[in-house]
């Protein structure tokens, strides 16, 4: 057990070093960070001299082992843009990523479980062929232009929703919606599929035979053991939902991560990208592990060796 | 002696794309107080299905019909879905053949014994411990108090069928039904197994219906028997009159496939029935072994062959007379 | 009676009927299938109105025209009575006057040169590593995880934005982009449907009789991976069609003037309100392609494989 952590660790930390790396290179050799820092009006001179001060003129890797000592420490050096440390930006943009990646992630499971498990009760019934023709409907709309879409009738035709920002709970409201329900088919398809696998189990019957209500049956004995995968899929899925932020965010203009990533990368503001990277990257490897102890967490056969 | 389950033409239906199956075709039988009947056959004879059918667990497709099916006089086909929950694993309990899966892999052993418990007794938590550990004991699991928090996992297969066992026996059930309790089992835990459940038949006097293929088992526990073959039963009796005089040609057959130690000579052959079942589609027009019966006649094809009562309790399924069945028998043990 | 001859012919001899050839079996189940026929018609007619699109646009998709700006498609004449409307732009014009249609059946075009030659960078990619890693194990499965993993934690879009933006983004860069990006799934497929293939009976008796090992992954290994290749690739197919979409419509994808129609949705935002056919209509396109190209997957898995069928 101690070894296989370790392993995993290891591995980890690995990716890590990877992603971050790849990042660091592919941005710095794009473009000059030193004209960038300068801005257009800038002479040769000014350039060349930035360049000096601010060690562009080192080789790529010494100045990624460099960036990377700093990251370690939780210094991620300054926005070319706003000129303030990353570190701060990036923590106050982030629990309104947070919340939208929860959110949206709540919004998937509340409506791809019940419809999973219904459809699981009676397979091949027209809710079952309704919820699978759903789900891959669903698969093939296009998220920001299902954002869109929402925003013309909910913002604009019947004025319930605000249509951009992150003031408050219904700024909320359409994004997560967005941003969730591109996860709903897998989720539904994984609890269908879990679903009709445990209510056809040797236990089920066994649990049938003692008399127990349907309820408890079907939710205590069946549900349990069918949603185990979908628990683990939901924390991958919210990695992914992170990185998928960008888009929902920008076009709500909601001020999250995802947003600071779009500014950033569009205006050429290298340190604040490769910050966003790595956090998001160290997010996935974070929520892969987690899905692993959730996993041992509700199989005991895995938790109780 | 009281019947604590009777059972008048039973039918089991399941409509096809290609035909209605009948996999149970109109048994009829009773279980004693206190008394353990088997029934005999091979798989996909329909005797699983007959035990499902009584505990009303049959797959959604399956039909049940009957005449008669009452538990302790009680009728079970007038009951719905939640009075029939009522009886199940209450007055009527179940043991399964595969103890590695019976089990819910996600809660301990004292969860899954307590909950029928709970559910049917008025009983507090404690109460349904102690009962819990009570029974985890009678079926010699050492160290009860103990496996209440450990998870199936944990168990051995023949730990875990003595959890279903004590599981089954939670609510002190009149009826016990048996499908194949062993069959998944090490041989010497099967002995144990089977000695356990005689033991505790006869001190809570309870009636137990063991559904089995091996006659070995049969002889060892069963005061009466029903040999089920396509779908009906082609003989019944008491274990002594069964074995000691099969009718059947089918009984006799399935006796000669068994080796008995001092008579059966090393290196001889023992007896195989050639030949295979049926498909069990639509209603019979004919006897249903009449292919593989080395005694057939034109007259075996002509009809349905009824079931013949000789005393309370035997009968068999056959249009020779008994005379000639016993000459049979008799000849074929001498060759 | 020359009619009845041919239509005797056509029939089925009652040999035929009774034990059909797995083609004529597999040809009934796909026209018995129908999303899959749906997929296949719809498919068809997005792939010809894209290859005979300077045939098919009633104008050419780029010329401007100040003086039928925003004129709406042909049904605001119908319901409104809007005199603007007309069958000389069937779909309306956008704000530069470009004919809709036009731009849309061009616009096809992208989407699918796009979702192609993803698939097939991706796919030779993630196939490639894939079936290494599921034949070999050991040491080769180790490092093709290791860069599963690596890929799966980078975040597809924000990546594809900063390349984008770096480099420079024309449609070539984008393809590359998205086929050095999306070749995960293909890897995670291939890695386990090898790893099945290769302990079939029959491909441990090919090693043991000596074949070489690209004998047996072209003749034993391959025919057994083809069909989930074929479904994966779908799902890339798609995924990358809406991946440039989304790039575009962000502003850093295909650039003005092509038609993309991510980038039409871009261009249309600010006419979301008066001129709402412009943001509705790529949309659908967008979802019927790719509705289309997933239900030819799930058609195709559900064909080939009944067996394994839900």
């Amino acid at each position: 057990m101690l070894a296989y952590s370790l392993k995993r660790l290891l591995l980890a930390a690995l990716v890590v070093l990877t992603v971050s790396g790849i990042t660091f290179i592919m941005t710095n050799a794009a473009i000059d960070p030193a004209k960038a820092i300068a801005g257009a009006n800038a002479t040769i001179e000014d350039i060349e001299a930035l360049r000096r001060s601010f060690g562009f003129d080192r080789p790529l890797v010494i100045q990624y082992l460099d960036w990377l000592g700093n990251a370690l420490t939780g210094n991620f050096g300054e926005s070319y843009r706003l000129r303030t440390p990353v570190a701060e930006l990036l923590l106050d943009r982030l629990p309104v990523t947070m919340t939208l990646g929860g959110c949206a992630l709540l919004f998937a499971l509340s409506l791809s479980i019940p419809l999973g498990v219904v459809a699981a009760l009676k397979p091949n019934s027209p809710v079952d062929r309704l919820a699978l023709s759903l789900s891959v409907l669903g698969q093939a709309l296009p998220t920001f232009w299902f954002a869109l879409m929402m925003i013309i009738l909910f913002g604009i035709v019947l004025r319930w929703l605000p249509i951009s920002g992150s003031g408050s709970w219904a700024h909320f409201v359409m994004p997560s919606i967005a941003l969730g329900y591109y996860a709903t088919p897998a989720f539904m398809r994984l609890t269908r599929a879990g679903m009709i696998e445990v209510l056809a189990s040797d236990y089920i019957r066994t649990a049938r035979a003692k008399g127990l209500r349907p309820a408890t049956v079907l939710f205590k004995h069946a549900l349990r053991n069918a949603v185990i995968p979908v628990v683990s899929l939901a924390a991958v899925q919210f990695g992914f939902m992170l990185g998928g932020s960008v888009v929902i965010e920008t076009i709500f203009a909601l001020h999250g991560v995802g947003f600071l990533a779009w500014e950033s990368i569009s205006r050429s503001d290298i340190p604040v990208v490769q910050a966003i990277v790595l956090l998001i990257s160290l997010f996935y490897i974070f929520l892969t592990l987690l899905a692993d102890l959730l996993n041992a967490y509700l199989d005991p056969r895995i938790r109780v060796g | 002696m009281s019947a604590i389950l009777e059972v008048e033409n039973l039918r089991v239906e399941i409509p096809l794309a290609t035909g209605t199956l009948v996999p149970v075709r109109g048994i009829s039988f009773s279980v004693q107080r206190g008394e353990t009947l088997c029934i005999v056959g091979e798989s996909g004879c329909g005797k699983s299905l007959t035990s499902l059918s009584i505990m009303n667990l049959l797959p959604k497709r399956a039909k049940r019909t009957a005449n008669r099916l009452l538990l302790g006089g009680a009728d079970l086909q007038g009951m719905d879905e939640r009075a029939m929950s009522d009886v199940r694993g209450n007055r009527m309990a179940m043991i399964f053949q595969e103890p590695m899966t019976s089990l819910n892999p996600a809660y301990t052993i004292g969860n899954q014994l307590e909950e029928a418990f709970l559910r049917h007794r008025k009983a507090s938590r404690r109460e349904a411990r102690e009962r819990a550990v009570f029974l985890l004991e009678k079926v010699g699991i050492s160290a009860a108090a103990s496996r209440l928090g450990q998870y199936p996992h944990q168990l051995s297969g023949g730990l875990r069928q003595r959890v279903m066992i004590a599981m089954a026996l939670m609510c002190g059930p009149e009826l016990i039904i048996a499908d194949e309790p062993t069959t998944a089992l090490d041989v010497t835990i099967q002995a144990q197994i089977l000695h356990l459940l005689a033991t505790l038949q006869r001190e809570l006097q309870m009636g137990v219906m063991l559904i089995t293929h091996d006659l070995g088992i049969v002889a060892r526990v069963a005061d009466r028997v029903a040999v089920m073959y396509a779908g009906e039963i082609v003989e019944s009796g008491t274990v002594h009159e069964v074995f000691s005089r099969p009718l059947h040609p089918y009984t006799q057959g399935l006796l000669r496939c068994i080796p008995v130690p001092g008579k059966t000579r090393r290196g001889s052959h023992l007896g195989s029935i050639p030949g295979v079942v049926p498909a069990l589609f639509g209603e019979p027009t004919q006897c249903n072994f009449a292919n593989r019966c080395e005694y057939a006649t034109p007259a075996c094809t002509a009809a349905p062959v009824p079931l013949t009562p000789l005393s309370e309790g035997r009968a068999y399924r056959c249009i020779l007379p008994v005379e000639t069945c016993i000459a049979n028998q008799a000849r074929a043990v001498a060759a | 009676m020359a009619t009845s001859t041919v239509f005797g012919a056509a029939r089925l001899s009652p040999e035929q009927m009774l034990a059909p050839s797995p083609m004529a079996l597999l040809r009934r189940r796909v026209f018995g299938h129908r999303s899959l026929m749906f997929g296949i018609i719809v498919l068809g007619l997005m792939v010809a109105m894209a290859v005979g699109a300077w045939f098919v646009a009633p104008h050419d998709p780029y010329a401007q025209s100040l003086a039928s700006r925003r004129i709406p498609p042909i049904w605001h004449a119908w319901f409104w009575d809007n005199p603007k409307a007309g069958w000389e732009h069937i779909l309306g014009t956008d704000k530069v006057g470009r004919d809709y249609l036009s731009r849309l059946i061009y616009g096809a075009r992208i989407s699918l040169v796009i979702g192609i030659a993803t698939m097939l960078i991706s796919g030779i990619i993630g196939t490639t590593l894939g079936v290494m890693a599921g034949y070999f194990g050991g040491r080769v499965d180790m490092v093709v995880t290791f860069l599963i993993t690596t890929r799966l934690s980078m975040p597809v879009v924000m990546v594809a934005l900063a390349v984008v933006a770096l480099y420079g983004s024309s449609l070539e860069v984008v393809i590359l982009v998205l086929g050095f990006l999306l070749w995960d799934r293909f890897a995670v497929v291939m890695r386990s449907v090898t790893m099945q293939a290769r302990s079939l009976d029959y491909v441990t008796a090919a090693q043991a009789i000596g074949c070489s090992t690209p004998h047996i992954l072209l003749r034993e290994i391959l025919p057994n991976i083809l069909n989930s290749l074929v479904v994966v690739a779908t799902v890339e197919m798609a995924n990358a069609i809406l991946l440039e979409a989304a790039l575009s419509f962000l502003g850093l994808g295909v650039q003005p003037p092509l038609p993309s129609w991510g980038l039409m949705l871009s261009e249309a935002k600010e006419d979301m309100f008066f001129s709402p056919w412009m943001i509705t209509l790529p949309g659908i396109c967008l979802f019927l392609l790719v509705l289309s190209i997933n239900l030819l997957g799930d058609g195709v898995r559900d064909v080939t494989a009944p067996e394994n069928r839900n």
